[in-house]
């Protein structure tokens, strides 16, 4: 029931009765330079919104802004699904790339703990942390992967583990900065099934920067296209039909429209939301 | 307390502790490798070689300004120094936007050039030469005290900042999000580093103190699977090259520090075929 009460709201209507995020007229600028202006997004709990956009659009200091390191003008607003301002969302982030040391010996169960607890990694033992830590692996299909050291991590395993990160404490908004490079299609496919799990499991809005037109068309609720500010948003159909869409990436865009559209027809009343990712998986 | 314990080496049936400078020297090393192994694990996993490397050449600057303005006791001087350095090129590296290569390169060769300048001054600098190459027979029994109180501080400070620099290593946005204060951690380690160069500085010396800030964890860095495993050989690797690096400049008549770290390259290389390959 609160399933369908969140997802029946239309992707950029109003907030009125539900949680929800609103990202009213944000800005940046470094220097004199405006990396975007005057963004509006409403992004509701229990959906999926991806940013789409060239290199240089503004994706991921979109997300930078919102995380607050950013120095921008507008405002975050936070409204549970009472209705009540609840101030700040909680919010789980899963960055581009990782700075570190590959040879560095620090393990998965490492940087969990170091994320958790203030006890410190290198003198506390670790016994009474690692339930919690296998479970929230588990829920990224990666509990196997809680010695290794992070170093040894293959991209879309690396990504599975801040994931997991991400999630505990759960956040009310969920930011997700897709690797450009590294991650194979086999780990790709992988993760966009595990967000639509979490999609469809738990109360969080999700905030997705994707390269992958195909899997946003298949999982997306809503689709931003930024460059420099929202050029259009909308139902993924609605977004990759778009002229400025296809002007911006090209004839890939179109060919995505072609391929969504069909379903949409065959299947009006899961039209561009099928919210299961088991549909999404027979979507194929 | 110190001289209690001191006379305790004294009694222990070691040729080479029955000397007072000797029974100082051991309990210096004692104190300070530990502290190297601990901080070096940072140095390292950070790759903060080059950022260290300027924190000496820092507290060179401090030692010169101390003996200049002769108020305070060196030693106080020389860390107050070494820490606003330290702070100073953690905000400076916040600030801009040039590499951070860049930035500390710039600092690094102004300290050093502006301490021998001042060491220079008046034709004096011989009596500065020891800090070049450090002199283990001058420690002394409020040194130590000294030491003893920085050792009890940064493991303090270590158990609180270590999580939070492990965090902040990886990516400063996810750090952020986690709610970390990114700059109060970077200068706060900055200033441990700082304090800990500046303080053994005047044994170890200026030309190699930056050795002992990355060959113990170098060393652990090349078979331990996880930072337990990393911190507990770090700090064996920066314990035993101590005591037997102080050992053998004592038998051979050569400079300790110097001895110690060419130890402690030895673990490295042991370490290295030892490696582990996953």
């Amino acid at each position: 029931m609160k399933n369908i009460l969140h997802h029946q709201a239309a992707s950029c209507g109003d907030c009125a009765k539900l949680c929800c995020t609103k990202i009213e007229h944000f800005g940046v600028k470094a220097g004199s330079l405006v990396i975007f202006s005057d963004v509006n997004l409403h992004v509701h709990c229990g959906q999926l919104t991806a940013l789409i956009g060239p290199n240089g659009a503004g994706k991921s200091t979109l997300l930078k802004a919102i995380l607050g390191e950013v120095k921008h003008t507008g405002q975050l607003q936070y409204v549970d699904a009472k209705g009540k301002h609840t101030g700040h969302p909680i919010i789980g982030y899963v960055p581009q790339y990782l700075s570190f040391d590959v040879s560095a010996p620090t393990s998965v169960q490492d940087l969990f703990m170091a994320c958790l607890t203030r006890k410190p990694v290198w003198f506390w033992p670790s016994k009474s942390l690692r339930p919690r830590i296998e479970k929230s692996l588990s829920r990224v299909r990666a509990e196997h992967l809680i010695d290794r050291r992070l170093g040894a991590l293959s991209g879309g395993e690396l990504q599975r583990v801040l994931l997991a990160l991400a999630l505990d404490p759960l956040p009310d908004l969920l930011l997700l900065d897709e690797p450009v490079s590294g991650v194979d299609q086999n780990g790709l496919e992988l993760f966009y099934e595990i967000v639509a799990e979490l999609r469809a499991q738990e109360d969080m809005a999700i905030i997705l920067i994707s390269h992958d037109l195909n899997m946003v068309a298949r999982h997306a609720d809503q689709v931003v296209l930024l460059d420099k500010g929202v050029i259009c948003s909308g139902t993924p159909q609605e977004v990759f039909r778009d002229q400025r869409t296809k002007e911006i990436f090209g004839l890939l865009a179109g060919e995505e429209a072609e391929r969504v559209a069909p379903v949409a027809a065959a299947a009006p009343e899961e039209a561009g939301r099928r919210r299961h990712p088991d549909d999404a998986m027979r979507g194929r | 307390m110190i001289e209690y314990i001191s006379g305790f080496l004294g009694n222990l049936p070691f040729g080479w502790l029955h000397h007072t400078f000797m029974q100082h020297a051991l309990l210096a090393v004692l104190l300070v490798t530990p502290l190297f192994g601990l901080l070096s694990t940072m140095v390292v996993s950070n790759r903060m070689a080059f950022f260290s490397d300027s924190l000496g050449h820092g507290a060179f600057t401090g030692i010169a300004l101390g003996a200049l303005l002769g108020a305070v006791s060196p030693l106080m001087s020389l860390i107050a120094f070494s820490v606003l350095f330290a702070f100073f090129i953690t905000y400076i590296k916040h600030r801009s936007t040039a590499s951070t290569d860049t930035i500390i390169g710039v600092f690094s060769s102004t300290a050093i050039a502006v301490g021998l300048m001042l060491m220079s001054y008046g034709g004096s600098f011989n009596k500065f030469s020891a800090f070049l190459i450090g002199d283990i027979l001058s420690i002394t029994v409020e040194d130590l005290q000294a030491l003893l109180a920085v050792f009890v501080l940064v493991i303090v400070i270590w158990a609180w900042l270590f999580n939070q620099l492990l965090v902040l290593s990886l990516n400063q946005s996810f750090a952020r999000s986690r709610g970390l204060k990114v700059f109060l951690t970077e200068s706060l380690f900055a200033a441990t580093l700082a304090v800990v160069v500046a303080i053994s500085i005047q044994w170890v010396g200026l030309l190699i103190i930056n050795a002992l800030l990355v060959l113990p964890a170098a060393a652990a860095c090349n078979v331990a699977a996880n930072v337990k495993q990393y911190h507990c050989l770090s700090v064996l690797i920066a314990f035993c090259s101590g005591v037997i690096g102080l050992i053998l400049a004592y038998y051979c008549n050569m400079a300790a520090g110097a001895t110690i770290v060419v130890v402690s390259s030895l673990f490295f290389f042991i370490t290295l075929a030892w490696r582990r390959n996953d």
